[in-house]
């Protein structure tokens, strides 16, 4: 069978195929189908001649085969040093082979590259800075999804992810009118307790525009009424877009660029229709990873950037309290241990890592490192699609094992995680090993610390 | 023999290898491309080459990144057998002396006594490497024979050098070894994983210039902790 019902080379285009493949519970059928699918030899070919360029053909030649990557990697070291975990040999057994036999590869050895790249790896890119040669074999297993993806070989929900940007330009099914419903109740039921407070839709040339992750209004819309409280507390001239708020890209984990670039070029769109002077995503890491790191690449932009200055939630809650725009009462600091963890998207691949601890500065007053930490600190165990993929389940949940240790070792039962996926695995990691640990984004915390100048206060009564 | 070895075959064998390893270079550099590496390489040049020199500086001081300090073995090894790999060949009095006949002219050369103990040391180096690529399971699993010829035509020079200067055994045969191992590593530089000599300039400066453009260099009030 060259092409499955649901598991094909063709993208999920209408909101009818997304639901029929939804409906294939677990992706039964899908996975089924996949065995069968053939594979394009001519097709990978001509890609690899076209894409794969001086960078990955020299990495993939000149890996002199040290194994120095191997303690880089927290799946290698979670899973009992299991050589078939060394990243090097992750990546010369799959892509390394591919490029060999220049596509003329078996469907068997392409299910086992779906397998290898996203349950081995989960692109933190933790490796590249470890290996002499500067080879990061996180930036091949993203190749190499996109390789695949364009085969029809992708994990179910990965498939689904990148269709739900295709079809309602968000990760989940939220529609301009669910998001600006959303908005409008958020402001209501919160306005009470804020007199005062907006969600403001489609300002124009506003201070700051706010984009964030569809699982906030899906899912969790008091995290969209807390960033209203926040930038209300600031004294913020702050608004949302209707079209071009989702700020990730499931698609990335995919490897499906083509949906990557029309998701982000949504967003860049707002930009320049609302022209605000920055804009600030939510406390999400690859969310920032798509949309301000890799996007403007995707989008074409030459020199690299998002149209306007584009940063993330940490830094404007660094800024808000470093320049007093928001105020912590001394007395509602954290004082028990509490640990941070670092986002592999925003931290090692953006280097923000001071101001999360700027924020701890003001915020907490036993604030304990993980080790290790900033740029070198491990992936949460869920990053790069990991979380989301019922087929590696039980992969996942003994990577998680790494994260574990490492806040065990701090001593403390608070974990703030500013980044979802993060989160999440945080979450996750709890439900499996009973830690008895507490996890939270920042802006729960920052409300409840945050000093409330007169004029905002509810009228006494 | 010898001199066949050591005049025309040693032009060649310079040739290819200083030709080939530039070819290499520049073919590299013409490979590169801001939408599939997805760096801005132009507009951020000068950021981007300070990211370039910061990440190769580390990498050549030992104990210069975390890498290093983490794999102090390996570390070991690796700058032992490559301190001697690149001062011998360049500052050898023997190879001075062919070099001032062939053009003419010569560079400053190492006293005898510290060649011998950098000829040793490299040869120490290159041992350790063999031995972790046996022990270690995570780096068996990695190597194959091509490592290994690899691994060998890179000590050869060193062996059959020392062998001859320490005139054991018949010394012209040891000489013409270590002339032909050595004109064998310069002949396949450019065409094997040896090309890493110029290589991994470009490769590390390249991963330098991502992080320094794109991934947090505009960010970080520090250069990135390699």
């Amino acid at each position: 069978m060259p092409q499955g019902t649901f598991c094909n080379t063709t993208p999920i285009g209408t909101e009818e195929a997304l639901k029929a493949l939804l409906g294939d519970k677990g992706g039964a059928q899908y996975y089924e189908e996949m065995k069968a699918l053939d594979v394009d030899s001519d097709a990978i070919a001509a890609l690899l001649e076209k894409t794969c360029q001086s960078r990955i053909r020299t990495w993939l030649e000149i890996c002199a085969h040290c194994g120095m990557c191997a303690d880089s990697c927290f799946l290698y070291r979670v899973n009992d040093r299991d050589p078939k975990q060394v990243p090097a040999y992750k990546i010369q057994s799959t892509l390394g082979e591919l490029v060999k036999k220049k596509g003329k590869v078996t469907n068997e050895f392409m299910r086992h590259c779906v397998d290898v790249a996203w349950s081995q790896c989960t692109c933190c890119n933790r490796c590249g800075m470890y290996c002499p040669h500067g080879i990061d074999m996180g930036v091949m297993f993203s190749y190499l999804r996109g390789i695949l993806n364009s085969q029809g070989f992708v994990p179910w929900e990965m498939k689904i992810g990148s269709g739900m940007h295709r079809v309602y330009n968000a990760q989940m099914d939220v529609t301009t009118e669910d998001w600006v419903d959303t908005c409008e109740w958020m402001a209501e039921e919160y306005e009470e307790e804020w007199p005062g407070l907006e969600i403001p839709v489609d300002k124009e040339d506003a201070d700051i525009m706010y984009t964030l992750n569809a699982r906030e209004p899906k899912h969790y819309p008091e995290d969209l009424a807390e960033a209203a409280i926040l930038f209300h507390l600031a004294g913020e001239n702050w608004t949302v877009p209707s079209k071009g708020w989702e700020q990730t890209s499931l698609s990335m984990f995919a490897g499906d660029w083509a949906a990557c670039k029309m998701q982000v070029e949504s967003v860049y769109d707002a930009i320049e229709r609302l022209r605000p002077k920055r804009v600030i995503g939510t406390e999400c890491g690859h969310a920032h990873r798509a949309t301000v790191i890799e996007g403007p690449y995707w989008a074409g932009r030459e020199d690299g950037l998002p149209p306007a200055p584009y940063i993330h939630y940490v830094e404007w809650v660094a800024e808000a309290l470093r320049t007093g725009k928001i105020k912590i009462d001394p007395a509602k600091k954290i004082k028990e241990p509490v640990t941070l963890q670092d986002s592999c998207n925003y931290v090692r691949n953006h280097g923000l890592a001071k101001a999360t601890r700027e924020i701890m500065s003001y915020i907490a007053e036993d604030f304990r490192e993980m080790g290790p930490n900033r740029e070198h600190n491990y992936c949460c165990g869920g990053g790069g699609g990991f979380n989301g993929i019922g087929k590696y389940r039980s992969e996942r949940n003994k990577a998680l094992q790494t994260k574990r240790d490492q806040i065990l070792a701090t001593g403390c039962k608070l974990v703030i995680a500013p980044c979802h996926n993060c989160w999440d695995a945080i979450r996750d990691l709890e439900e499996e090993y009973e830690i008895g640990i507490r996890w939270s984004f920042l802006k729960p915390l920052i409300i409840k610390m945050a000093i409330i100048p007169d004029h905002l206060k509810l009228p006494e009564e | 023999m010898i001199a066949f070895l050591t005049g025309p075959m040693l032009w060649v064998s310079l040739l290819v290898f200083f030709g080939g390893l530039t070819i290499r270079a520049v073919m590299y550099v013409r490979g590169l491309s801001w939408q599939l590496d997805r760096v801005a390489y132009k507009p951020h040049m000068a950021r981007g080459m300070r990211g370039a020199i910061h990440s190769i500086r580390s990498w050549l001081i030992p104990g210069g990144t975390y890498g290093w300090r983490q794999q102090p073995f390996m570390a070991t090894g690796f700058f032992l057998f490559h301190i001697g790999a690149i001062l011998l060949p360049l500052f050898l009095i023997g190879h001075q002396e062919i070099l001032k006949m062939a053009f003419g002219f010569s560079l400053p050369t190492l006293p005898s006594t510290v060649a011998d103990v950098l000829t040793v040391l490299a040869i120490i180096g290159g041992f350790m490497l063999a031995i972790r690529r046996i022990a270690l399971p995570e780096v068996r699993i990695l190597t194959t024979g091509y490592d290994w010829f690899i691994l060998g035509i890179s000590v050869a020079p060193f062996v059959t050098g020392l062998i001859a200067r320490l005139h054991l055994g018949n010394y012209d045969f040891w000489l013409t070894c270590h002339i032909l191992t050595g004109e064998a590593v310069l002949i396949l530089a450019p065409f094997t994983k040896l090309s890493h000599i110029v290589l991994f300039f470009m490769s590390r400066g390249q991963l330098g210039m991502d992080y320094n453009i794109k991934r947090g260099g505009a960010k970080r009030e520090t250069a990135f902790p390699w």
